[in-house]
């Protein structure tokens, strides 16, 4: 037995879902959509039924990959019951996407959720009046408060076993502009338009949208989201470093150190390290904070302020968020393109991303050029790096001319997240890095910890000989500049080796450092997200950006090195 | 009247769209029908885009599509 459910983004199906199967399912719409399927096993009235969330769609006739996968979906596979969400407070709009699935001739279940916005806008619904009028049952439901779920699984269960399938009204035609007004007029009948209650949303809009407040509190609120997260990351990162770092030192015997197998295990735990104790103290926190302002609402309205100046990078409002995620780490943000429509918006969107600079990078930035140059030339940096991003942005788009309209975004009402979902929705992402991107990461320490124990790293340095003369780098960096597309911070932590010495003042000229912050901040990105590139882009994509980078970071530190030759 | 040129707060109904099938496509999707009542809430500075109130939930339009938008005003 199987039960599907389908809705307009937004509408709380992926709630709907994560209350009955776990946390198992995406619930945001407009970052990281659910653009595939999720199925769980579920136990209704002692049987068991298999339940799938289909990707939120306005519509099952786009072309929109992810109604490509609901409709490919419910074509192909043995779906007892459609479940249909509903948005009780936009009721004719999930009207008309009942009215699609009725066509499909099979059981289904209107479930009216989000009861609660209904009430507070003033909104009284005539379920069983509606009921009777589709000959299908409608069911009220808060699935973020798990009111009603029970009352709708049941339902579905009946419908399943009584196979009623809806009756094909001659009403329900196959044209859009036709099922449009005939849900208008159900929802003028069915649902009553009391006084609606102006509240502190509204005020709250006119602040956060605000012309001038409102940028001034985005980056207010960037800036706590980032001070949260670098204060929690710190915090984590240290004992977990040193845990991992002792576990290591209890686990590798002394014996048999300088056999390759010695080697080899070192280079496992480093890559082990390496996710658990570098990356994920920053991760976390980040995805669970961008979690929270997704689920108030607040990330679309960034979107609203921020379209514009977008359109000069060559992309529009809603890739805000591949930008703002690649300051915490670039995977998460290559994997957030495919909210993006377009094919084309996803690569330059995916490109930028890579070139903002993740925690890896500001640490590299910090140990270098921080530490020696001052933390006033590691702003300079950073601001020099948003004008890159931009300028490439322009390029990309002369090159690559935009093809979407422009910005159609549903805004939608400010609600109170529930805790649990922010988590669910965290957790996903980041069993995505654990699975896609940590097994690379330790690959890859592997590898290079037997490259090191046969010595052949030097060789690393020929290879990249071409660069380092031409930025006038010494000959050593060869070597952590390669390390560095396995992990950004090695190319710091290498560093040190290469040069026999951590006081890289001591070895490198001021200028020097720069340059090699400079292109270590632009050049190819990590393997990690080389992955998630190749998964989101294909080969060709993940080449083709790869060799953006190099070309972007070759330029820049050239650039800085002959103003640097210049000026000083 | 293109619905770019509507003032904020002003209640008006959508003619039709002048701008290419993804666009009418993607409108449509979002429940932006010709006929619909629709007022103009905000505007985004620096050339942003437009906030919509239609069937008592709002849609962010960017100025491109807004220019494509032909609305009646009731006189």
């Amino acid at each position: 037995m199987r039960f599907a459910l389908v809705g307009r983004p937004n509408c709380g199906k992926s709630t709907l879902f994560n209350q009955v199967a776990g946390y198992r399912a995406e619930t945001g719409n407009f970052h990281g959509t659910t653009v595939s399927f999720t199925e769980s096993k579920v136990r209704v009235a002692g049987q068991v039924v298999e339940v799938v969330d289909l990707p939120g769609t306005y519509t099952l006739t786009g072309s929109n990959p992810a109604e490509a996968v609901a409709r490919d979906y419910l074509a192909s596979n043995d779906v007892d019951v459609i479940i249909s969400v509903g948005d009780a407070s936009a009721l004719a709009q999930s009207l008309e996407l009942t009215f699609e699935l009725l066509a499909l001739g099979r059981p289904v279940v209107l479930a009216m959720n989000l009861m609660d916005e209904a009430v507070r806008l003033g909104l009284k619904i005539d379920g069983p009046g509606l009921a009777e009028n589709l000959g299908i049952p409608v069911l009220p439901l808060v699935a973020s408060k798990g009111r009603g779920v029970k009352g709708v699984f049941l339902a579905a269960l009946d419908a399943a076993r009584s196979q009623s399938i809806p009756k094909a009204s001659p009403m329900i035609s196959a044209d859009p502009l036709e099922r449009h007004q005939l849900a208008q007029e159900l929802a003028r009948e069915y649902a009553h338009q009391g006084v609606r209650t102006l509240g502190w949303r509204d005020r709250l809009d006119d602040l956060l949208l605000h012309p001038f407040w409102g940028y001034v509190l985005l980056i207010a609120i960037m800036l706590g989201l980032f001070q949260t997260v670098f204060g929690v990351g710190k915090a984590l990162e240290v004992p977990l470093l040193g845990f991992f770092n002792g576990l290591a030192a209890a686990l590798v015997p002394a014996e048999g150190a300088g056999s390759i197998w010695h080697a080899m295990l070192h280079g496992t735990l480093q890559g082990i390290t390496a996710g658990m104790a570098i990356v994920l103290p920053y991760l976390v926190p980040f995805l669970f904070g961008l979690g929270l302002l997704e689920d108030v609402g607040y990330l679309p309205r960034v979107a609203f302020l921020m379209d514009s100046l977008m359109h000069r990078m060559g992309l529009h409002g809603k890739a805000i968020v591949p930008f703002i995620l690649g300051y915490g780490c670039n995977v998460p943000a290559v994997m957030s393109t495919r909210t993006l429509e377009e094919p084309r918006d996803r690569f330059v969107a995916a490109a930028l991303a890579t070139l903002v600079p993740c925690a890896a990078r500001l640490a590299v930035v910090f140990g270098l050029v921080a530490f020696y140059l001052g933390p006033l030339t590691a702003l300079v940096l950073y601001v020099f790096n948003l004008f890159v991003i931009a300028v490439t942005g322009k390029l990309l788009t002369r090159l690559l001319p935009e093809d979407t309209p422009g910005l159609i975004l549903e805004i939608p009402p400010y609600r109170v997240p529930t805790v649990r979902a922010v988590i669910a929705k965290a957790w996903f992402r980041i069993r995505e890095f654990t699975v896609e991107a940590w097994p690379m990461l330790i690959v890859g320490s592997v590898l290079l910890a037997g490259l090191q124990y046969f010595n052949l790293t030097r060789f690393f340095n020929w290879l990249v000989v071409p660069f380092t003369w031409a930025l006038g780098l010494p000959f050593e960096t060869g070597m952590p500049l390669i390390f560095g597309i396995l992990r950004k911070e090695l190319s710091l932590v290498m560093l040190g080796q290469a040069l026999g010495t951590m006081d890289f003042g001591a070895v490198m000229t001021p200028i020097q450092l720069f340059v090699f912050s400079v292109f270590v901040v632009f050049y190819v990105p990590c393997l990690a997200t080389l992955i998630a590139l190749r998964r989101e882009l294909g080969t060709r994509g993940m080449l083709w950006i790869s060799a953006l980078t190099v070309v972007i970071a070759m330029l820049t530190a050239l650039l800085v090195r002959l103003v640097g030759l210049a000026f000083l | 009247m293109r619905l770019i040129e509507i003032q904020p707060g002003k209640w008006v109904r959508i003619g039709y769209f002048d701008g290419g099938r993804k666009m009418e496509n993607r409108l449509l999707q979002h429940g932006l029908y010709p006929g619909d009542q629709i007022r103009v809430l905000r505007v985004a500075p620096l050339h942003g885009p437009l906030l919509i109130e239609v069937n008592g939930r709002e849609v962010a339009i960017g100025r491109g599509v807004a220019e494509k938008i032909i609305v009646e005003t009731e006189e």
